[in-house]
């Protein structure tokens, strides 16, 4: 066995930031969770994290079992505990003592693991850049994968805590999240059943839903045909055409929404969801056509040719062959036009004024004032966005399909 | 030489194909006609508004008002009065055209002398009165006598409405042009700042957005537990409705009390005082002894833009990455590059093309974004964008016209990016 090299170096200066890191993280969902003024010992977590991290990888990748790997834990614990003077939160362990156990626990498992992932397979020997640099990079993507994951979850978090508290706890602690189960489902989700029983949030639910369903609808009932067109049929004008569409969808909705205004106030089709549903569908067609075309022309021509030559009439080939083989694509393109029907902000702002018409963007805009309570605007932020995030984790496969077919609108 | 022609193509299309070609614009022209009405035509029609002296409020077409009232008493069989019909055009600047007025009187008034402008037959009153100017106000006067019946039953002259038949000019077909809207807006003293924070908005958010999505994209192609659920939420800030997330920002970064963010900062003690992460226009830094200010509200705006969409990128780029064939990767391996190597050298000079790609689109996109920082700041704090200033000018100041005409400008310098970003692009992707 050779002697200790830069591999345990690096392993002891991972050890330690990973120590530091895990300290101020759980130090926060902590104090999130039991709203005390807890405060992260850095530096005592990363000198713990430097020793048990070190202790750890000191010995062959092969020797580090379960058993060593707790003791690297209750090293972690002993040192935290003695660097920060037996306050590891920055608190008397008397405040919320069970708690603050538990979390100890959680931040050395953290730490010991983390370093231990970080150094899988390495020994504590001197080895050559190859190896510096797989580790050096598999530390910085899990430093990547943690902040990605907070900085992503962290606004949906507050939404969803925020809709569950009342204003007069939010601003006399803004850090206490923590939720009081004891008093019971209705109390605890009061603002949503205020949302639905005082705010008309069912109707905009409502209109929501059939503004976007109508608008999956119509796009797909008009793209379907001109996609067939475009991807199979020749004329002339057809390559300028599916050029073209493109630009069509990069024309600014801010520039439409002036004559728009004016033109639907003067026909008295503005304060209707009407109008809506035909600006909606007019700006998703093009994208719905560019990413159907794309896949009808994956589809193997041969297939339709058999199909005429049976004496089957274009239509029906589209509608007996084409249409069953393109149903993924059609799923995904209705999950997409779903996901920006629902979501439209700007054309529901400027043309419901009418509050039986409003939909949930247009209804949640009308929440955002100084006298409505803070956790009824995240509670109406909870119900528009649970469905749309809902629909697109279960149709995943489809939607991340559907985006990278042709799309990058938003 | 020989005189033989090379035997040609025919000339023109076959029947066949004439057919092909019919039946593919009888399929595309639902969608043809759709764009062209919802999108097409609302682009002339916003640069028409730009040279139009268009507020708000001349949307609401100009009509006659008109008051009916009796004057005099009818006591006896024989007593006479007048019934005046007092009208005016409701708009103080736009004229109205071809009025004429429908009435039914009681039966049981004789009408003794009518109003030249109008005719009587029956019991139906009509009357012509041409144009009104605007503000214009006429009357117009029936002498009438009561009978027995009607004091016997009396009716109220009110009781039938008189109905109009008018064509009020519209402010937005007529042929009032100006160019008030375009020296207005360039001569204002914020313009170019708007201009200024509307580019470093777009090109930040741009180029910030591609490098997190190639970051998160390196972070999604490594196979660990999770992966496909870290995918899902790393994906929500995209498919969430912006109103719910910008607002969800907005209470994080609260200065006042119950602000996430700053009480979090202030409890870690990075800062003393609760920060105005969009309210403060400017925040002045020194490093290393140089001094220099620092837009806060707009950095912040910009990170919001990168946190929303640098999910799309990351989508793209995965997908390219995860196409690159392993064999080269192996060669290398087998060569002793080293993973950063094999990054710079392999995988980055095959993600130039989706990246240029990305960049493309989503720097026209960004350029084009209204919903974010409206629901963010409003425009306040340096953060006006010229998508802002549409709606500022049109919406909030009122004027239309003035509003168009900032479109007008958002269109031309996106049709010039869009012609530079064409020229330039390579063939291939997309």
């Amino acid at each position: 066995m050779s002697r200790f090299g830069n591999i345990f170096y690096l392993c002891l200066l991972f050890g330690a930031l990973w120590g530091a890191i895990a300290t101020v993280l759980v130090t926060l969902l902590a104090l999130f969770i039991s709203g005390e003024a807890f405060q992260p010992q850095v530096t005592a977590g990363a000198v713990a994290g430097g020793l048990s991290g070190g202790l750890l990888t000191a010995l062959p990748p092969a020797r580090r079992s379960k058993g060593i790997i707790a003791a690297c834990g209750l090293v972690f614990v002993i040192v935290l505990t003695v660097a920060s003077g037996a306050l590891p939160f920055g608190q008397a362990m008397s405040v919320w003592s069970i708690g603050q156990l538990i979390f100890i626990v959680i931040t050395a498992w953290s730490t010991v693991h983390a370093t231990h992932l970080t150094a899988l397979g390495f020994g504590p020997t001197r080895e050559r850049r190859y190896n510096v640099e797989v580790i050096c990079l598999r530390f910085l993507k899990g430093i990547g994968l943690v902040a990605f994951t907070i900085a992503v979850a962290l606004p949906f978090f507050v939404m969803v805590m925020m809709s569950l508290k009342n204003q007069q706890l939010l601003l006399s602690n803004p850090l206490d999240f923590s939720l009081n189960f004891g008093q019971g489902a209705s109390a605890l989700f009061r603002s949503y059943i205020e949302l639905f029983t005082q705010y008309h949030f069912g109707s905009y639910l409502l209109n929501s839903a059939m503004v976007s369903v109508a608008t999956v609808l119509i796009t797909l009932f008009f793209a379907v045909p001109g996609a067939y067109a475009v991807a199979r049929l020749k004329f002339p004008g057809q390559n300028f055409l599916s050029r073209s569409i493109l630009l069509i969808y990069m024309v600014p909705m801010i520039v439409l929404v002036i004559p728009l205004y004016a033109i639907f106030s003067q026909l008295g089709m503005r304060n209707t969801l009407w109008g809506l549903l035909l600006v909606y569908p007019a700006t998703t067609i093009p994208v719905a056509l560019y990413m159907l075309q794309g896949y009808f022309r994956g589809i193997p021509a041969e297939l339709e040719e058999a199909g005429l030559m049976d004496g089957l009439s274009r239509l029906n080939v589209i509608r007996k062959i084409t249409l069953p083989l393109a149903l993924p694509a059609m799923a995904s393109v209705a999950l997409y036009v779903f996901m920006i029907a629902w979501n439209e902000f700007l054309f529901a702002f400027m043309f419901l004024d009418n509050v039986d018409l409003y939909t949930l963007s247009r209804g949640i805009a009308e929440l955002n004032s100084s006298e409505v309570p803070r956790q009824h605007l995240m509670a109406g932020a909870v119900i528009a966005t649970a469905p749309v995030l809902a629909l697109f984790l279960w149709f995943e496969r489809f939607l991340v399909a559907g985006l990278t077919a042709g799309s990058v609108k938003g | 030489m020989s005189a033989d022609t090379p035997p040609t193509p025919p000339k023109g299309l076959g029947p066949l194909a004439k057919r092909e070609m019919r039946f593919a614009y009888l399929l595309l022209l639902p969608t043809f006609l759709i764009v062209l009405s919802v999108v097409l035509f609302p682009l002339v029609a916003n640069i028409w508004i730009a040279f139009k002296p268009v507020t708000l409020g001349d949307l609401r077409a100009p009509s006659i008002l008109v008051n009916e009232r009796l004057m005099g008493k009818l006591n006896a069989a024989g007593d006479e009065a007048d019934i005046r019909y007092r009208l005016r055009n409701s708009s103080r600047k736009s004229p109205i055209a071809d009025i004429s007025m429908a009435d039914v009187l009681p039966a049981t008034l004789d009408v003794l002398d009518v109003d030249e402008r109008c005719t009587l037959s029956g019991t139906a009153l009509r009357c012509n009165f041409g144009d009104f100017a605007a503000g214009q106000r006429e009357d117009v006067l029936l002498r009438v006598a009561a009978t027995q019946a009607y004091l016997d039953a009396p009716t109220n002259i009110k009781d039938t409405d008189a109905a109009f038949t008018f064509t009020p000019e519209n402010i937005l077909t007529n042929n009032s042009f100006t160019l008030e809207n375009f020296r207005k807006l360039f001569n204002a003293s914020d313009f170019w700042q708007v201009l200024w924070a509307s580019l470093y908005y777009t090109i930040a958010g741009t180029v910030g957005a591609l490098i997190m999505g190639l970051f998160a994209a390196q972070l999604m192609n490594m196979a660990f537990r999770g992966r496909s659920f870290l995918r899902g939420l790393f994906l929500s800030p995209y498919v969430a409705p912006v109103i719910a997330v910008a607002l969800a920002w907005v209470l994080l970064l609260d200065p006042g009390p119950g602000g996430t963010l700053n009480a979090l900062l202030i409890q870690l003690g990075v800062i003393d005082g609760p920060i105005s992460f969009l309210g403060q226009r400017v925040a002045e830094l020194n490093i290393l002894g140089l001094s220099f200010n620092f837009p806060v509200a707009l950095t912040v705006v910009i990170i919001f833009e990168v946190w929303r969409y640098f999910p799309l990128a990351m989508l793209f780029i995965l997908a390219r990455m995860q196409s690159v064939s392993t064999d080269i990767f192996e060669a290398a391996e087998i060569d002793g590059a080293t993973p950063i190597q094999q990054f710079r050298f392999i995988s980055l000079p095959q993600l130039m093309g989706i990246m240029a790609v990305l960049f493309l689109l989503r720097f026209i996109w960004t350029f084009n974004k209204f919903d974010d920082i409206f629901l963010l700041t409003g425009g306040a704090a340096g953060t006006r964008t010229l998508t802002v200033n549409v709606y500022e000018q049109a919406f909030a100041v009122s004027n239309l016209g003035a509003g168009a005409a900032v479109a007008v400008v958002v269109f031309m310098i996106l049709l010039f990016f869009s012609f530079i970003f064409f020229k330039f692009s390579p063939e291939d992707e997309a």
